[in-house]
């Protein structure tokens, strides 16, 4: 388990971590998901002891990170954003040298051939890693973070730099090992959080922003349902057919799309189905509805909304 | 400290570093050893360490130049400081690394012994006591070496200051004469010349003074570099 409390990093006069606070239960994936530059890479070499905090603590399996450093970093697997490896080693010498340095107390061979059959780099064992591609490095970088069978796992953008067969094999190799450890994982692509994580946390301009169940994370932010029609018929018949349905809150037109046809944004109260009344509305009121779709913001939507609030609520900020 | 003094140990000898730091160190050491011993017919080998002084000056930025600036570069560092090994460990272990490779450059000089050995009875007391003395003079300019290099992620940087720190004290008696109008100046410097504390090692004498000083040197600068490691991670 892991429980970051009050975390602030500062650099001079610019706060790159705000005050974050946050824990993450055994067994939980937790994705952490924010723009470039945002504070993840930061906050995750804080968590693992790389860098010290300008205030506030993090805790690992009870060890506080700078009090009981030892305890804390050997149940921790790191893969930072590059991964660090020496170049001029063979995988297999590399990885007895990590496996050297973290005081594993596992049968030495068994465990590297185990560790290196999972990431699937069991062929370029005694190549030099300084031939081989980036996506074999990350999966080496990976490696090294697993020796040990560390029970907390954290992960700086593992995926990026493979390509989409790799990715879809990591993301995999990522759930399956969330079933026994605990998982810190950074991103910038949603779609992948969204597939991995229980749990995301999104983080910009150094503060958390949204701390939610991956499947809430839309909904909690984008507020009420939407559903979004293309309509032919006058804007005006359209919009008094529409407004009078019962749990209708707001129609807005869009914009056109070609003569007599415009796209309608309907938003009606959570828990209800329109879909029905709307058909009838418009059909009653002699237009044709030419395409019914959900209008919800995908979870790309909300992060940008999230995401951009937190910008201009600093702007403004900012220019006071 | 075991898998990081083993690491950069085998790290010099996957590379070429280690075989032309040996055949510069063996080959400087030979032309002297020829050209004082051997065409002047003499079992002196005195002039061979004096001589060899220099050339350590050069060799130990060169051994030591990549120690922490090359794993700040590569960000392996990372790999290192977020490992359950304190730092203690690591920079011991890079230092004693580093010092392994020297200290196999210098067993040339029994070699030498050997050679005269075959000639004439060879004043053993005085090469084992000078090789010692070497060896303590290059620990201290190696850990010098080593906390300059983990000061920047450059080895040129960290080599070009290195010998430019070398050859500072490398001179030292020189600015003693310089400043000697100055008292406490000159005082001062003189008790901090490597040059004075090697000497005594070269006539076969084995003072506990001279020892404890390239000893206290090779110290302060690997607690110096420790605590470069613990600034940088606070700030």
């Amino acid at each position: 388990m892991v429980e970051v409390k009050n975390l602030t990093k500062r650099y001079g006069n610019v706060t790159v971590v705000d005050d974050i606070s946050f824990s993450v239960d055994n067994g939980e994936i937790l994705g952490f998901l924010g723009p470039n530059g945002a504070g993840k890479s930061t906050t995750m070499n804080m968590i693992t002891g790389y860098i010290s905090s300008s205030s506030g603590t993090v805790t690992v399996n009870g060890a506080e990170i700078l009090d009981n450093p030892k305890k804390a970093k050997s149940d921790i697997g790191y893969l930072p954003e590059i991964p660090p490896l020496y170049i001029d080693m063979t995988v297999r010498k590399y990885l007895e040298f990590m496996f050297d340095l973290k005081k594993v107390k596992l049968p030495k061979k068994e465990h590297i051939s185990e560790v290196m059959r999972l990431v699937k780099i069991t062929d370029v064992s005694e190549r030099i890693i300084k031939h081989l591609s980036k996506g074999y490095r990350q999966r080496v970088g990976f490696a090294q973070a697993l020796l040990g069978n560390p029970p907390i796992l954290i992960l700086d953008e593992p995926t990026v730099g493979l390509d989409p067969q790799q990715i879809i094999e990591m993301r995999a190799l990522i759930r399956n090992l969330g079933k026994k450890h605990t998982v810190i994982f950074s991103s910038h692509v949603l779609s992948e959080v969204s597939a991995i994580c229980d749990r995301i946390i999104v983080i910009s301009n150094g503060k958390i922003v949204a701390d939610e169940k991956a499947e809430n994370l839309s909904s909690s932010i984008s507020g009420e349902q939407k559903l979004r029609l293309d309509i032919e018929g006058s804007v005006s018949t359209v919009l008094d057919a529409l407004k009078v349905i019962p749990n209708v809150i707001k129609i807005r037109k869009q914009h056109d799309i070609k003569d007599n046809t415009a796209r309608y944004l309907v938003e009606y109260k959570n828990g209800t189905d329109v879909r029905r009344d709307v058909f009838k509305a418009v059909a009653n009121a002699g237009c044709v509805i030419l395409d019914m779709q959900n209008g919800n913001e995908t979870l790309e939507d909300s992060f940008l909304k999230l995401v951009s609030q937190d910008q201009t609520k600093n702007m403004v900020g900012g220019a006071r | 400290m075991g898998a990081i003094f083993k690491r950069e140990l085998g790290s010099y000898f996957n590379s070429a570093t280690a075989y032309i730091v040996m055949a510069v160190f063996f080959g400087f050491a030979g032309l002297f050893f020829t050209v004082t011993c051997f065409m002047s017919n003499t079992s002196n080998l005195s002039y061979v360490f004096s001589n060899m002084f220099v050339i350590i000056v050069y060799l130990t930025p060169i051994i030591a130049m990549k120690s922490f600036s090359e794993e700040k570069r590569q960000k392996t560092d990372q790999a290192l400081l977020t490992s359950p090994a304190s730092l203690f460990e690591i920079v011991v272990g890079k230092f004693l690394g580093a010092a392994t490779l020297y200290a196999i450059c210098c067993s040339i000089f029994f070699v030498f012994g050997a050679v005269i050995q075959m000639f004439t009875p060879a004043n053993w007391p005085v090469i084992i006591c000078t090789t010692i003395g070497i060896l303590l003079l290059g620990g201290a300019l190696i850990a010098i070496d080593v906390f300059i290099s983990a000061l920047t992620e450059s080895q040129v940087i960290a080599a070009i200051v290195g010998i430019a720190v070398g050859f500072v004290i490398y001179m030292m008696s020189n600015f003693v004469s310089m400043v000697s109008s100055v008292e406490w100046l000159s005082g001062l410097l003189n008790s901090i010349s490597f040059t004075n504390y090697y000497m005594n090692f070269t006539y076969g004498i084995l003072d506990l003074k001279d020892v404890v000083f390239f000893l206290s040197v090779i110290a302060l600068f690997l607690f110096f570099t420790i605590r470069v490691f613990e600034r940088k991670r606070w700030s």
